[in-house]
């Protein structure tokens, strides 16, 4: 159900009047706090020539934006693998039928997404870096992906446990009439239909990751903002800098989100007749940090 | 064991925290003044409203937090010269509560919008059924269902509001847990794991009751259909 066709009828001549004048007024305010913000940022000198041309030249690229952007990519991609892997075998856990297992996988789980990444990403980052396991310099990098893994695992974990319980019980009474054991229904019949479900829930996940992976930038980690940052300071021009930077995660992950909605659309045929996990778990977790 | 708790006498780790749940709190009021509205903008009948409203959602969902509280102190702070205190360090954290609002608004605007779908149709055919136009049938028979519908989801967008406020860190308030944790451990590495266990039960501490009060409340407060 669509949220416009709850709240209005079709408009009729003077609703139409109506709406065509509220449109304007809605146009008005909307340019409005553009201009104040537009003339804001030019009485303090950040709309000149001198702020944006940096962005046409190739070495801000070379040296600057792809760097830090390949540096982010690489922590984002690291820490997908690692947090599905890290979500499966937990998710998994939670489900098991041997009690302390899914009691030592629920402390687990409860506990990881309770605590803020930051804060793992500080503590591995201190403590990889004075233990002396790690070389100094990669110490950010295994920190940023360490916290983003054992976070997002574990919200990837909920995920695979909502989407398994999720299932029509039939799913798992037919695994077990031909002969499964409960883990064996579990791996091969349940968790693979629960992952389809799921996919949706998870590429929103992933933006999540993505997006954290920004947080690098507390611990030193040279991910594209701290490389802007270094950029603005140089060049003078902090804020544009960080309105790019902000400009490329946003169109990043615009375009993952978009391919969520159209999957769980796509995917709906292969769902129906069930319970809308994946849609349920978007709502349950709007935070998504 | 008299080491880790000589710390306490020398670092206040409860003022540390109580900066997190202040930024928090009136994070939270703002985030929720602002998402209302951008969600009522969203349901509104009019376009360009509509649009303004996605728009928001879109770019401040998309965005890392870290980058506006970095903006924020790097940007609003020190180029653009925007103070919103007399005292410098109270600047930094009202700059931080607007970093934190603007960005979870956007949201609770998605929460509120997903307790607007548990609202059936026929309450909205009711309410124009009876006369009411747009405002006073969102504001008498949607809204109160739609928040009561939307308790889980705001619960959960407080929850990363109060874990996210460590965030604020890349906003220079350097009073907040996550900045204090880092001093801590810089200060006596060879307690880093006590220390780290200590913060992230502050924060288990903390977040489970909201996270059973939420759901406690929600199941109460749900509209029997």
């Amino acid at each position: 159900m669509s949220a416009q066709q709850v709240l209005f009828d079709a408009p009729g001549p003077r609703a139409r009047r109506n709406i065509l004048i509220g449109n304007i007024v809605g146009v008005l305010i909307v340019l409005g706090i553009l201009a104040w913000i537009i003339a804001t940022l030019g009485e303090k000198g950040q709309l000149e020539a001198s702020m944006w041309t940096p962005f046409l030249e190739a070495r801000t690229w070379e040296f600057f934006i792809l760097p830090g952007l390949a540096n982010t990519l690489k922590a984002a991609a690291i820490a997908i693998v690692t947090s599905v892997v890290f979500g499966l075998i937990f998710g998994v856990g939670r489900l098991s039928h041997l009690t302390p297992v899914r009691w030592v996988a629920g402390v687990v789980v409860e506990f990881l997404r309770a605590v803020p990444v930051l804060l793992m990403m500080i503590f591995f980052w201190l403590a990889l870096g004075s233990s002396g396991a790690v070389p100094p310099q990669d110490a950010p990098f295994i920190a940023v992906v360490v916290a983003l893994t054992l976070y997002n695992g574990s919200v990837i974990a909920e995920l695979v446990r909502s989407g398994v319980q999720g299932l029509p019980t039939g799913q798992r009474e037919a695994g077990m009439a031909i002969g499964l054991t409960a883990g064996q229904s579990l791996r091969s019949i349940e968790v693979p239909q629960a992952l389809i479900a799921m996919l949706p829930a998870l590429i929103s996940q992933f933006v999540v990751i993505l997006k954290d992976s920004a947080l690098g930038f507390i611990i030193t980690y040279p991910e594209l903002l701290q490389y802007m940052r270094r950029l603005g300071v140089g060049e003078g021009n902090i804020i544009p800098s960080l309105m790019v930077a902000a400009a490329i995660f946003i169109i990043i992950n615009f375009g993952l989100s978009t391919l969520a909605t159209r999957l769980s659309v796509l995917l709906s045929f292969r769902t129906k007749g069930r319970k809308p996990a994946a849609e349920e778990a978007i709502a349950m977790d709007p935070a998504s940090t | 064991m008299e080491d880790y708790l000589s710390l306490f006498e020398t670092y206040d780790v409860l003022a540390a925290f109580w900066v997190n749940i202040q930024l928090s709190f009136w994070a939270a009021i703002c985030a929720l003044i602002i998402g209302t509205v951008l969600a009522l903008f969203r349901i509104s009948p009019i376009p360009s409203l509509q649009w303004f409203g996605a728009a928001y959602v879109n770019i401040f969902r998309n965005t890392p937090l870290t980058i506006i509280l970095a903006f924020g102190f790097l940007g609003l702070f020190s180029v653009m010269q925007i103070s919103l205190a007399a005292d410098l360090n109270a600047s930094l954290f009202r700059i931080a509560i607007v970093g934190l609002s603007v960005y979870h608004a956007a949201f609770v605007c998605e929460a509120i919008r997903s307790g607007v779908n548990t609202v059936p149709l026929g309450q909205a055919e009711a309410a124009r059924a009876i006369g009411l136009s747009f405002l006073p049938a969102a504001r008498l028979i949607i809204l109160p269902q739609a928040f009561r519908g939307a308790i889980a989801p705001l619960g959960n967008v407080l929850i990363a509001l109060i874990k996210n406020s460590t965030v604020a860190a890349a906003g220079s308030v350097a009073t907040e847990a996550s900045s204090l944790m880092k001093t801590m451990i810089e200060f006596r590495s060879d307690l880093v794991i006590p220390i780290f266990l200590t913060f992230a039960l502050g924060f288990v501490i903390l977040v489970i009751p909201i996270g059973l009060l939420t759901t406690w409340a929600s199941r109460k407060l749900a509209v029997a259909r």
